[in-house]
């Protein structure tokens, strides 16, 4: 019987260990760009406690399907070019919180990547919530006999991100998951007014990081009130932006993982 | 006589059915304690837990705080407080908290190494927990502030099962993301009966400090709409200042570095509505 996930090209993670870094935005952001590219993305988002991907996109009402290999994602468009898995479309009023220990989180990320019927896909990028608890030892171990392509870790600029992500690289190491680069988000402020650039989350700590930890550094990303808004919204930021500060990075991003992907393949 | 018998039936069971949860006792000493906890990741809690210590410490000086980092997987009190090392025990074995600026600090930070990931399931977490609130030398103190991780799973659970909490206040940003977590939060204390005493907007507005230009980076009210929403208070309001970032980096929040600052003043403010707000403590 094939797998649900034998149609999938490549998997990659999208970790941080810091809360509120922007793992879901950049999740969400690079597959729009590699969308754009020509590829099928899907998305499975196993924050439990906090699905924000489904709001991201706009189709947090969505509900989802069954068929007879598993679940259906959820298609973000008519085009069907993104796809989208989380536990945010499966509970019945947007407010109700999912107060669960591990053994129930560990089932149900188990169900998600065994029991989605994601078809073809060139990209499955997953998100993750903050830490490394249950949920990424979860997934990380049922995604192991598909062979992810590696790890993206989102950080922000200053220490006390910088330190939570220095762990994640650790449990990286841990359990034997490439990492693919480090990202530096909200990497300073450019008043539209004034143009004047504020550090207010400090700067280059990311790129510090990679430095120390000899892993490829895949840019810095600033804060853009276009992007905050795109993803409230639900809108396509790099489709209706391109001249916002934030999307050449997002761009860059998306441009290193394709040219790490054919690489991989030539 | 058979009613008689399923009675006892029903009571054996209940008391077989109520084994296996903690049983919830207050920690000796603690007079009161205040959680923060948010739901979202990457709100501000931490900054605002320690900020609101040195706050709750500043507006009366004869109150101690104690103040427990319960985030194990990402520990963020011990850099902002500018604490190190591990703690001693004392003669009765309980670890001796780390202080500094007058806050007694107890953190998972202190107990393993800076950049060791700490990658537990949930059931070491929960004994973990316990370890931080009950094998800990407190002492005699007022308020207990606690920092919660983001998220609405076992640490929350095992926190609010273990003690009893004088209440919750709970944190968000603008933005649509963080709000629909933040409901979450709230949700998880009505569920385990935890009173939530009101909401903190937090990097509500961010003000060029060139051009004095104001830019709502993650969106306006937010917080508020929610508040009127769950017929909750919003009992604080905090910009964006790179100096309250600049600051907790560099282990001197802005309470006790700035303490004239607007940032301070939002604190020093939001620690006397929670006071306001907190049940009358015990004699």
């Amino acid at each position: 019987e094939r797998s649900n996930l034998a149609g999938v090209r490549h998997i990659l993670l999208v970790l941080s260990g810091k809360g509120g870094v922007g793992k879901s935005t950049i999740s969400t952001e690079l597959a729009l760009s590699l969308r754009h590219s020509g590829k099928k993305v899907g998305i499975l988002d196993v924050d439990l406690c906090g699905p924000s991907i489904p709001r991201m996109f706009r189709v947090q009402d969505n509900d989802v399907h069954q068929c007879d290999s598993g679940w259906v994602p959820v298609f973000v468009d008519q085009d069907k070019s993104i796809s989208l898995m989380s536990i945010g479309f499966l509970l019945e009023k947007p407010g109700d919180a999912v107060v669960w220990r591990g053994p129930k989180k560990n089932a149900l990320i188990k169900q998600f990547v065994a029991d989605v019927a994601w078809g073809d896909l060139d990209f499955l990028i997953v998100d993750t919530p903050p830490g490394t608890s249950d949920e990424h030892i979860s997934t990380v171990e049922a995604l192991r006999p598909y062979k992810p392509l590696g790890a993206i870790l989102v950080t922000t600029p200053q220490a006390v991100s910088v330190g939570d992500v220095r762990r994640e690289l650790t449990f990286c190491r841990k359990t034997g998951l490439r990492v693919l680069g480090i990202v530096e988000n909200m990497s300073g402020f450019v008043c539209p007014h004034c143009s004047e650039c504020t550090n207010i989350f400090s700067k280059g700590g990311g790129e510090e990081l990679a430095k120390h930890a000899g892993v490829p550094f895949l840019g810095c990303v600033p804060l853009d009130p276009q992007l905050s808004q795109s993803l409230e919204e639900g809108r396509d930021f790099i489709q209706e932006f391109p001249k916002s500060p934030a999307f050449p990075a997002l761009a860059r991003i998306a441009q290193q993982i394709l040219d790490g992907t054919s690489q991989r393949s030539s | 006589s058979s009613s008689s018998r399923d009675e006892s039936l029903r009571d054996k069971r209940a008391w077989i059915q109520s084994r296996g949860l903690p049983k919830q006792k207050p920690i000796e000493g603690v007079k009161q304690v205040v959680v923060l906890a948010s739901g979202k990741g990457g709100v501000g809690k931490s900054t605002t837990a320690v900020n609101i210590a040195l706050a709750l410490a500043a507006n009366d000086s004869t109150k101690e705080v104690g103040l427990l980092d319960a985030d194990i997987y990402g520990p963020s009190i011990p850099k902002m407080m500018n604490l190190k090392g591990n703690p001693e025990l004392t003669p009765k074995n309980l670890m001796r908290p780390l202080k500094n600026y007058g806050i007694a600090c107890m953190s998972m930070g202190f107990l393993v190494e800076e950049t060791a990931p700490v990658v537990w399931r949930g059931l070491m977490v929960m004994s973990a927990v316990e370890k931080l609130l009950r094998q800990v030398d407190w002492g005699q103190l007022d308020y207990l502030v606690i920092d919660m991780p983001p998220g609405t799973g076992d640490v929350q659970l095992s926190v609010s099962q273990n003690i009893p909490i004088s209440g919750a206040v709970i944190i968000s940003t603008p933005q649509d993301v963080a709000l629909l977590d933040a409901r979450k939060g709230a949700e998880m204390f009505r569920k385990v009966h935890v009173p939530v005493l009101g909401l903190i907007q937090n990097m509500s507005v961010f003000q060029c400090p060139k051009c004095k230009h104001e830019t709502h980076i993650f969106g306006a009210d937010g917080v508020r709409d929610l508040a009127e929403t769950l017929g909750l208070d919003v009992i604080g309001d905090v910009p964006l200042h790179v100096n309250i970032r600049e600051a907790c980096d560099s282990g001197q929040p802005v309470v006790i570095s700035q303490p004239q600052s607007d940032a301070a003043k939002a604190y020093l403010k939001i620690a006397k509505e929670i006071v306001r707000r907190l049940p009358v403590p015990p004699a």
